[in-house]
């Protein structure tokens, strides 16, 4: 303790701060509090207020793995993909179409390959790879508006496609499928996650949930499915956190900032564009596989643009180009913009009895002549699942005008597999100006130093001299320099370097 | 990947080279130049619509040089460089370098080839820190294959090439002198530390010629002056340089070579002494000052 404990503990708190993972915890925690406290406070039951918690954990998971696959776009390499719905609804249809058992029995519809669900899914994340890779090969030519128009565009006639009767029932290759058309597809084979809930140790699971919060069966089953997408979502941030701090991720921010200039360093750019859009559109079927996999059916209408638009909103909450930001900013859009007005609104059904709402707009606004505001009040508490659009809009503008880069935006995420920062080696550590190291710097030019203001000694000064300049003045010592490229072939460089690096520690050593 | 594509082309260059040994031999490949010239321009056009920028211009530079290239607005240089660096596809002549054939190729093939050009305006990566800006170029990068910058296994040797290039980099911020603002982000660097960012990365590449598209446009005359010792100091290194200035004295001290473009061709190309007393040159570009 120091003579200013607070200012102390308030130092040790912020180093705290910035560790990621803590930062998630503390969000989502902090979240987790709150709601699990308004829970107790309305007299919720356990099992009640724990459900709640493993809602919002379903959600934030699946929309966090969402959100970090087009911050691997978007925040990374700049690519404006506003098509996600329709990636997402390519990987869980094709999931779907190839586990459905292949003779349907019964009333169950059509037919499907018959795979194996862990098949299917590897299946289902391929497809929305190629699916991106189809639009990304003529797309990625295009400047970054349309791009996005194409993307919307494409997202648009996967939706279409799949609500269309053309392809409610079709025959490739001798193999019956179907999307269903607007009906959409009945998952007629056994839970997706069975290989997990068949498991001997799940039984202990269950009683375990049960001792604990009173579960039954299917809310253990329910539980261990949200836990699942955590560590899903766990894999889904390791993988592209890898993929941002290499010098794959550094070609991606550079693609970002200026992607003529990368092409003059010597980038292939569209190979990298192509390369991340196919690997986030295979994450974001993944992501709409394991969102919706274990109901009983899949419709069209689940793949609506607002999907992507959530995504959206989530990424410039957390804050584009951050990792960590995209799986804080899933947890405040699930936590208040998307659980929060219809938690809010069961709360206030509990606290206050409200009145029955008048059927029409009319009858809410006509009392307003009279001065009774009451009806409108209750007309839009009814209609709060329309009015959390109009709050998700306001939330928007409000960030883009006041916070445009999010919550953690702004920050510096390194693009290198290594920690730069201060020099590595003592390799630096030659004189005061530099001037004694230099000389074995710049492996690419060979003998490269300093003619003019060098802060050494005179000896240095006229060694390093003589070296650099030989070319043009004293070219008899040094015959290679007449033919000055090959010295930059492999060989020759390093003992020239080498020889360089030697005359001016001898001249450095003994000013 | 890229280091994929560079092992092609070097074994293209094997074959190409073969007539001659590959070291301080005298053959290079069959073109009508002799073996030192670096880079050769012949008869390039390029049309823009109805406008002819570039128009049947032929030039070449010698290694190891330091070539100006000069000529009032409008004269064609820019595009030439982009025609050259394959920004713009040229329309016809053709463009050879070492010895080898580049016409229209892909801009980011030219580094491959040992060839770096510079932007008028600097075009640093804002929101990427100095350092960054300059790991981005370097060439063979393995961690630049996705799946070798995640598998656990591999990434260790990506890691290693990493630090080795940071290695490197330091060497070439202390060779500019700007190690201080080494964690800077580029976008909040002055326009003087730009230019010398801008150097920098370029070399990163590993280049055996460097198109400096007007260097010292908006630089202060002490940084000048420190350009153009950084420039002489790699010249001396056999790096060759070709430029594209405005400032005719600055052109004249230091050029060895100068190439005068007007209306998309070459009016007059030369030593200093032979451009500043040529009647041509005069009367297109000095307007009779000289």
């Amino acid at each position: 303790m120091s003579a200013t404990p607070h200012s102390d503990y308030r130092a040790q708190l912020e180093t705290l701060w910035e560790h990621d993972a803590l930062k998630i915890v503390a969000v989502i925690g902090a979240i987790y509090l709150i709601y699990a406290a308004i829970g107790l406070v309305l007299g919720y039951s356990l099992d009640g207020i724990i459900n709640t918690l493993r809602r919002m954990t379903y959600l934030i998971a699946v929309y966090g793995m969402v959100t970090l696959a087009l911050n691997l776009h978007w925040g990374y390499t700049g690519l404006f993909n506003i098509g996600i719905a329709g990636f997402m609804a390519i990987g869980l249809y094709a999931t779907m179409m190839l586990a459905k058992p292949a003779d349907p029995s019964g009333a169950a519809q059509y037919s499907g390959l018959g795979l194996p669900v862990p098949i299917a899914i590897v299946g289902g994340v391929v497809i929305a790879g190629l699916a991106g890779l189809v639009v990304a090969l003529p797309a990625l030519r295009l400047r970054a508006d349309y791009f996005a128009i194409t993307t919307i565009a494409f997202a648009e006639i996967v939706r279409l496609g799949v609500t269309s009767g053309a392809l409610q029932e079709f025959t490739v290759l001798g193999a019956e499928l179907g999307t269903g058309g607007g009906r959409g597809l009945i998952r007629n084979y056994g839970d997706p996650m069975n290989a997990i809930f068949e498991l001997g140790a799940f039984s202990s699971f269950v009683d375990l949930t049960n001792s604990l919060f009173g579960f039954g069966p299917t809310q253990a089953r329910a539980l261990a499915y949200s836990i699942v997408l955590v560590l899903v979502l766990a894999g889904f941030y390791w993988l592209i956190q890898r993929t941002s701090r290499s010098p794959f991720g550094r070609v991606l921010k550079a693609i970002r900032e200026d992607e003529e200039a990368a092409q003059s360093l010597g980038k292939n750019t569209n190979r990298f564009k192509i390369k991340v859009f196919v690997l986030g559109c295979a994450l974001m079927g993944l992501a709409g596989i394991l969102w919706r996999f274990r109901r009983t059916g899949v419709t069209p209408t689940a793949f609506r643009p607002h999907v992507t638009f959530y995504i959206w909103i989530a990424l410039i909450i957390g804050g584009a180009g951050s990792n960590t930001g995209s799986v804080l900013g899933s947890g405040l859009f699930v936590a208040i913009l998307f659980e929060g007005p219809q938690y809010l609104r069961r709360v206030i059904d509990q606290v206050v009895a409200v009145d029955d709402a008048p059927n029409t707009f009319a009858g809410a606004v006509g009392p307003l002549l009279s001065a009774d505001p009451a009806p409108l009040v209750r007309y839009t508490f009814d209609e709060f699942l329309t009015l959390q659009f109009v709050i998700m809009g306001v939330a928007l503008i409000l960030l883009m005008q006041r916070r445009p880069e999010g919550l953690l935006g702004h920050r510096e995420e390194t693009a290198a597999a290594i920690p730069l920062g201060s020099r590595p080696s003592g390799a630096g550590t030659g004189g005061s100006g530099g001037g004694g190291s230099r000389g074995g710097g710049n492996s690419s030019g060979g003998n490269s130093n300093d003619t003019g203001d060098d802060p050494g000694t005179g000896v240095d000064h006229n060694r390093t001299h003589g070296h650099s300049n030989s070319a043009s003045t004293d070219a008899p010592d040094h015959d290679h320099d007449i033919e000055p490229r090959t010295t930059t072939d492999a060989t020759s460089e390093t003992s020239e370097t080498s020889e360089t690096n030697e005359t001016t520690h001898t001249g450095g050593e003994k000013p | 990947m890229s280091d994929s594509s560079a092992n092609v082309r070097s074994a293209e260059t094997g074959t190409n080279i073969d007539t001659g040994t590959d070291t301080e031999s005298v053959s290079r490949p069959a073109t009508e130049y002799s073996d030192d010239v670096e880079l050769a321009v012949n008869r390039l056009g390029k049309r823009f619509g109805g406008i002819t920028a570039v128009d049947g211009a032929s030039f070449t530079v010698e290694s190891g040089s330091m070539t100006g290239l000069i000529g009032p607005n409008g004269a064609g240089k820019s595009t030439t460089f982009n025609c050259i660096t394959g920004i713009h596809q040229p329309d016809a002549g053709t463009v050879t370098f070492q010895g080898r054939d580049i016409t229209g190729i892909n801009p980011y093939e030219c580094v491959d080839y040992g060839l770096v050009r510079t932007f008028q305006i600097a075009r640093e990566m804002a929101n990427m820190t100095v350092l960054e800006n300059l790991m981005l170029p370097a060439k063979h990068q393995q961690g630049e294959a996705l799946w070798r910058s995640v598998m656990p296994v591999a990434r260790r040797e990506v890691e290693q090439q990493e630090r080795e290039l940071l290695e490197r980099v330091w060497d070439t911020l202390e060779f500019f002198e700007i190690e201080h603002i080494a964690e800077e982000k580029a976008g909040t660097l002055s326009g003087g530390q730009r230019k010398l960012l801008e150097m920098a990365r370029a070399l990163m590449t590993e280049p055996e010629m460097l198109l400096l598209d007007e260097p010292f446009a908006g630089v202060n005359p002490t940084l000048e002056k420190k350009l153009l010792e950084h420039i002489h100091e790699l010249r001396a290194d056999g790096y060759t340089f070709l430029i594209v200035e405005h400032d005719m004295d600055l052109i004249m001290d230091n050029c060895e070579h100068v190439i005068v473009m007007h209306q998309g061709s070459v009016l007059a190309e030369g030593v200093p002494g032979q451009i500043t007393s040529n009647e041509r040159v005069i009367e297109a570009y000095l307007g009779g000052e000289v």
